[in-house]
């Protein structure tokens, strides 16, 4: 029989087999080699810059191919503010990201407009896409960003692989007016 | 000015000598000299400012609005500040409009930096320049139903409902 070894593999008398669910398999694959798409408009875009530099280094948990497409990314991280004039374009964005794909908000303007509370700001992009994780701080410190990746990467390794058909996933999205991609 | 050939005595002179009447008021706040002239005659005034051969007034540093709502038939003023690069010396030149007819005639003829001044100006404020080639909004969203710098409409996102305001002193 099979011993289980940290709760998620098990292995057959440590002869070179390893027993583990599909769902875990992928969420493993996804999560150590996420592509995130950085869409930085202010400082916190700078405090991202450094997370992803040579001192932070995202390089270490397999995010150092930074997807500028959209359709390639897995990983929207908006750092920065979003006036309501930009908003439209961060939604088109969003919408052109393939499933499946999560959001990382960083900083209080990204996550709730923050000292911006005026009539040309949108107060927090949660209005227009729907966010996995919110990374508090004006603007965060690469410690608090890459603390909230490791928790997009907790989401993303026990993410069941049928979220993204389930009918709740899908009014969530239609909570936002968004069509999904997944039939 | 302090490095300019033309003393802010000698320019007022020169104005009034062409202008007269039409020089409204007259001061020198933090030594620059600010003239108030009617709407009508600013157009005018700035091109004799720009065509004079002493003054040589040939760049329009900035121009922008103002509003001050409790002042009848003042409500509004378009605020022009003009530079002459030749002799290091600015002139302020304020002019003001009624709510009921916000309209001033445009520089755009004489300045075409004065395009996308008067784009922002008519954005925020509602201020119509007359004769602009294409007067629309240039800042903020295009299906924006107000003027959002006029002070009847609150500066903070209406929309937000996780503020107290006994938090923020209103």
């Amino acid at each position: 029989m099979g011993k289980i070894t940290d709760g998620k593999v098990e292995t057959i008398d440590y002869q070179g087999f390893q027993l583990t669910t599909l769902d875990k398999a992928i969420g493993a694959a996804r999560a150590n080699s996420m592509w995130p798409l950085p869409f930085a408009t202010s400082c916190c875009g700078i405090e991202y810059m450094a997370t992803m530099g040579s001192n932070y280094d995202l390089a270490r948990f397999g995010m150092e191919r930074m997807s500028f497409s959209p359709r390639q990314a897995d990983l929207l991280i908006v750092a920065g503010t979003i006036s309501k004039k930009l908003a439209p374009i961060l939604r088109q964005v969003y919408e052109q990201m393939a499933e499946p794909k999560w959001v990382l908000s960083v900083g209080a303007c990204a996550s709730s407009g923050g000292i911006f509370d005026t009539y040309s700001v949108l107060q927090g992009i949660d209005r227009i896409i729907p966010v996995d994780v919110y990374v508090p701080g004006c603007p965060p410190r690469p410690e608090q960003i890459i603390d909230g990746i490791m928790n997009i990467h907790a989401l993303v390794k026990e993410e069941s692989l049928r979220r993204r058909y389930s009918d709740k996933y899908k009014s969530m999205l239609n909570g936002y007016n968004i069509e999904t991609d997944v039939k | 000015m302090s490095n300019s050939t033309i003393t802010n005595e000698f320019a007022l002179a020169r104005l009034t000598a062409k202008f007269g009447d039409k020089i409204i008021s007259a001061e020198t706040p933090f030594d620059l000299l600010t003239i108030e002239v009617p709407s009508a005659d600013a157009h005018e005034v700035i091109q004799w400012l720009k065509e004079d051969e002493v003054l040589k007034m040939t760049y329009l540093t900035n121009l922008g609005g103002v509003h001050y709502p409790t002042e009848a038939d003042r409500e509004f003023a378009v605020v022009y500040h003009i530079h002459s690069l030749v002799n290091n010396y600015r002139i302020r030149l304020k002019s003001f409009i009624p709510l009921s007819n916000p309209s001033i005639a445009t520089i755009t003829d004489l300045f075409v930096g004065a395009n996308w001044m008067e784009r922002e100006t008519f954005d925020f404020y509602g201020i119509i320049f007359t004769g602009h080639p294409n007067l629309t909004r240039i800042l903020n969203e295009e299906d924006m139903d107000y003027h959002p710098m006029r002070k009847e409409y609150q500066l903070e996102d209406d929309t937000r409902q996780d503020k107290d305001n006994r938090f923020f002193g209103r």
